[in-house]
Parts: structure tokens; sequence; C-alpha cells
């Protein structure tokens, strides 16, 4: 478990903010640029000093202001990958990883040298410069050295905010390898939703220096308040499902999720693990009948749970789908026409494509 | 340099080790009021800033007569170290390898300082949630990347400790062998009405060694440079 619950007051910025979160898993600190977010890392880092406040790694605690405790940076054993990477420049490959791995003698490795260099693909660049490596390239040795540092936290500040689209996913497979094979905990920020939906176990969105809304990714894609961050265009329903069926030839696949089955387009998952999608609720067509002739893959039983404005002049219909929450957005005058009510039995159409789904499987605890 | 004479030389190896051991006892102190001065806050740093700089604005030979003053036999500092340690420091060549390094301690301590601004502090942080430590951070981050500063500091220092003329000659006096450094010897011979050719080809060799110590710590600087990956 991470607790923080910190003060910062600056002249034009107030961070203000308290959160808990589960731990190993990914820890997304998730808001537009200015919301306080490398400021919350910079303070769990030690880095920043709250003008307030608290902050405990599981039964450890590192800043305390009220008892007058202040861990040290250097003796708090959490790992810091800078947005900028940051690597030695006077140090090859090699030098910035052992940098760290020697620093940790005394703490239990849990992670040694070699296992690093596979994990990250790193063996090709170790007697290389720094400068000579690519934008990803630098992410994933920063990573190594924090990792050899034997970190009981990792701290990723926008790790991939500095490299082209194209680059990142130079940098994410192997995100997603230490989070299903390591059981170190990491907090990840970002402003990319993408990037939540794809590795985070835990969201706590922020705005403005405060804690708007926390919670598993599932539950925090369904709050009104993840609109305010990412626009009206983005919300939608974040589901987990099973893969039960793999059909490779035309690239589909069936998911379970909740007591029903939902067809999607997704290649390279092997049979059996788990899944998790955006249904982005822009995507998300409702029917009172059951339709023929359409290329809609899925026509799902629902029932409308419950129907809101947005803030965009249209409307969001939240349903239930097989005992899970889907989101539907859809016009003012497409409401009136369906006359929908909560209670109403519709279908819910999802095409196969529209959906975006990641593998994801967590590691154990240790 | 054919022909050089047996004054010449006496002079060109004075100078050097004149000009060595200034730099030798000088740079690691640099390297601390450089650090001071960057990344401390204290009050009356900008008065303690400006007394390091003293010796660039001062007349040689006032610094010199100061010196006397305060490291003469029977100075304040002068004459403990003697009765503590033996040690002679007016008139001997450590008096002037004295003299030499606080007049081209300024000189050495604004390259340093130079480099030390431009070191990243976030390379320092980095090492910091590494495990890192105070001391540690220095020596293994803050020190190599300050290097080019400190080779040049250094080359400089040693390169302008060569021709230290007025101090010197004020606080450690003109003794042939001991103290007559180059630019000593050249003074001395233009005093001499049969030294005309002894000061050309003193003012010759200054003249070689000055430029060949700066095209030195030119080449020492782009090689570390590179080395530091900039």
């Amino acid at each position: 478990m991470l607790q923080v619950s910190v003060v910062r007051k600056r002249p034009g910025f107030c961070l203000e903010a308290t959160f808990a979160a589960p731990t190993p898993g990914i820890i997304a600190l998730f808001g537009r640029s200015g919301s306080g977010k490398t400021t919350l890392v910079n303070i769990i880092s030690g880095l920043l000093a709250p003008d307030a406040g608290e902050v405990r790694l599981g039964d450890q605690v590192l800043t305390d202001s009220g008892a007058g405790i202040a861990v040290a940076v250097e003796r708090r054993r959490i790992g810091y990958v800078f947005q900028d990477a940051r690597l030695f420049p006077h140090l090859n490959v090699a030098g910035n990883l052992r940098y760290g791995e020697r620093r940790a003698r005394a703490a239990r490795q849990v992670i040694g040298f070699d296992e690093v260099v596979t994990l990250l693909g790193l063996a090709q660049l170790l007697r290389r410069r720094c400068r000579e490596l690519s934008g990803g390239e630098r992410q994933r040795v920063a990573l190594g050295r924090a990792l050899l540092a034997q970190p009981r936290l990792l701290l990723l500040d926008e790790p991939l905010a500095s490299i082209d689209a194209a680059r990142r996913e130079e940098v994410l497979p192997y995100l997603e390898a230490l989070r299903d094979q390591l059981a170190i905990p990491m907090v990840y920020v970002s402003h990319q939703f993408d990037e939540v939906l794809r590795l985070a176990t835990h969201v706590v969105l922020l705005e403005a220096g405060r804690v708007l809304a926390q919670g598993p990714v599932n539950e925090v894609s369904l709050r009104p308040e993840l609109q305010r961050v990412v626009g009206p265009d983005l919300v939608g329903a974040v589901l987990e499902g099973v893969v039960v069926r793999l059909d490779p030839d035309s690239g589909s696949a069936d998911l379970a999720v909740g007591t029903g089955t939902l067809q999607v387009s997704l290649r390279d998952v092997p049979l059996g693990s788990r899944v998790r999608l955006q249904l982005l609720a822009r995507d998300v067509i409702l029917a009172t009948q059951p339709v023929q002739g359409l290329s809609v893959r899925n026509a799902l039983a629902s029932t409308v749970t419950a129907i809101s404005n947005d803030d965009y002049g249209a409307v969001l219909v939240r349903l239930d789908v097989g005992g899970e929450t889907v989101l539907a957005r859809i016009t003012q005058n497409a409401l009136r026409a369906l006359n929908l009510r909560p209670g109403d039995a519709v279908w819910t159409l999802v095409k196969a494509v529209s959906t975006r789904g990641h593998a994801f499987r967590l590691a154990a605890g240790p | 340099m054919n022909g050089s004479g047996p004054a010449e030389l006496d002079a060109l190896r004075l100078s050097l080790e004149v000009a060595a051991r200034s730099v030798g006892f000088s740079l690691p102190l640099a390297v601390l009021v450089a650090w001071i001065l960057t990344r401390a806050r204290f009050p009356g740093r900008i008065l303690f800033d400006a007394f390091v700089h003293l010796p660039l604005v001062l007349p040689p030979v006032a610094v010199g007569y100061v010196l006397l003053i305060l490291f003469g036999a029977r100075g304040p500092i002068g004459g403990w170290l003697r009765s503590h340690f033996g040690i002679e420091l007016a008139f001997t060549t450590a008096g002037a390898a004295l003299a030499t390094a606080v007049m081209t301690f300024p000189l050495m301590v604004r390259a340093i300082r130079l480099s030390l601004e431009n070191v990243d502090r976030g390379l320092e942080e980095a090492a910091r949630t590494l495990g890192a430590a105070a001391v540690d951070r220095f020596v293994s981050i803050t020190l190599p990347l300050m290097l080019p500063g400190i080779l040049a500091g250094a080359v400089t220092a040693f390169a302008a400790g060569l021709g230290e003329f007025g101090a010197v000659i004020t606080f450690a006096s003109n003794v042939p062998g001991v103290t007559r450094t180059l630019p000593l010897a050249l003074y001395t011979a233009m005093q001499s009405p049969t030294g005309d050719a002894l000061a050309l080809r003193l003012a010759v060799l200054s003249l070689a060694l000055g430029l060949l110590g700066l095209l030195a710590a030119e080449l020492l600087v782009r090689r570390v440079r590179r080395l530091l990956g900039r």
C-alpha cells in the first residue's frame, strides 16, 4: 500500500492531494500538465518536501511532517525514471547501470544485472555512450539503472513524453514486462489515457493539485470527473475479460466479459489471457429493437441504469451489460427519439474494430 | 633555443617548479571555493566573492607585500608555520609558489566555477535517487562533469604562473636558483649592461612557453569534453 497525504503551497500553485493505492501494481497519476503530477512524485521521492503531510510505503514512514520524519532521498530506495532520462554523460551504458547497483549492495537483491539486461533488451547497448542512444533506448537504460538500485518503489515521470509517438513501442512492451514479471510497485505519471489503459492497475485522477477520483482503472473510467480531464471523445468504459476463442484468420477474438461474450478484433494474444479494453462511449450504439443486416458484431442485451447530460451538449447513458457497466454517448435528439428511461431494456451495439485492447497480466505479490 | 646557458635553464626549471607547486597547492582549494561560491548561500557571500577576486585588481606588489606581512618570518602565519613545522616561506621557492598561487587563484576559481555552474543539477538528483549521499555524489558525478573546467583552470593558472612577477619579487625576492624565475631572470638581464642577448632569449622562451601552455589547455579540454560525451 502506498499512502500519500500531502500539502504544498506555492504562489500560483497549491497541491493538496490524498490517495492510497494497493501495491504491487502500477499506480497511474493521471491529469493534464500543470495538475501537480510531477510535484507529487517529487514529494514521494523526497526531492521536494511537502509543507505538511505524510508519505508511507507499506509499513515504512517516508515523510511525516507531524513527527518530524523525512527519510533522505538517498536512503529511501525509491527509483526514479525522469522524463529526460538523466543518464550520466561521463559513463557509458554499463557504467550507468552499475551506478545504482553498486550503491544498493546493502539492500536485498531483487533483480540482477543480467536479468535487467535481458528484460530490457540492453545487451547490444552496454558499451555505447549515452549520447549515441535513441530516446527509447535512453529511457530503457534509465529504467534499468533505477531497477538495479533495488528500489522498493519505482517512480516514472512521463517516461514516454520525450519520445516520438512511433518510437514509444521501444519502451511500452518493456514496461508491461516489468509490471507482469516483477513485484516492484510503480507510480506512473502520464497525461495520455492510452498509457493508463495499457499499463495501470490503479488510477489517481488529478486536476489543479487535487485528487478528483481514484480507484481501479475500470471504476475510474466510469467516473464523470474523467471527462473533465480527457474531454468527451475519450470517455468510455474500461472492461476486463478473458480470451475464450481466437480466430487468427480474421484477427478476431471472443472475450468473456461479465456474464456475456464480446467479439473484438485482437491479435497476438494467447488463449486464456486477460485483456483490458476500452469501449469509447461515442462508438457505442443503442437500439430499442433487435437489428438485422448491420455489420456490427456485438448486439448485447442490456438495461439502462442512468442517464445524464454531459457538459458538451450530449447525453451519457449508463448501461448494465451482463453485470458490467458500459457508457454510451448519444445526442439529445437520439435520446428523445428512442424515449429512453432508466430501467429500459435496450440492445447495446459494439463494433469489434472500435475497441482497443491490451493483454494484461499482473505479477503476484512477493 | 640553441645556446641556452645555465641561467636560462635555471630560470626555466624554477619557473616550471614554482608554477607546478602553485597549481598543486591551490587546485583543491579553488575547487572548494568555486563550490562555495556557486552552491552555498550565506550572508557575506558577495564580500567573500570580492575577496577571492581581489588579486585580479590589486597591484601584484601590494599582494606580495601583504603576504610578506602575514607569511614573513615574524608575521602571524609565517611565524607560526616556522615555529611549529619549520616551514620558511619568505625568500624561498615555496614562497614564490605561494605568491604565484595567490595571484593565479582567481583565474582558476573562475574557470572551475563556470564549469560547476554548467553541471546539470538534475544529474545529481538522479544520483541521489540511486543511493548516492552528498560526498559520493560530488566525487562520482559533479567532479567528473567539472573536469574540463578544472583542467582549463589548472593549465591557465600554470601558464600564468610561469610569468608571475610582482608578487614573487616582493615576497620571495630575486635569489638566483631559488626564486629567480623566468620573468625575474628577464628583468635582471635587462638591468645588466651586457644582458641584452640573454634578455631576448628569455623573452622568446617565455613566449614559446606561454603559447605551448595555452595550446595544451585547449587540446586537453577538447579531449576531456569528448570523453564526457559533449
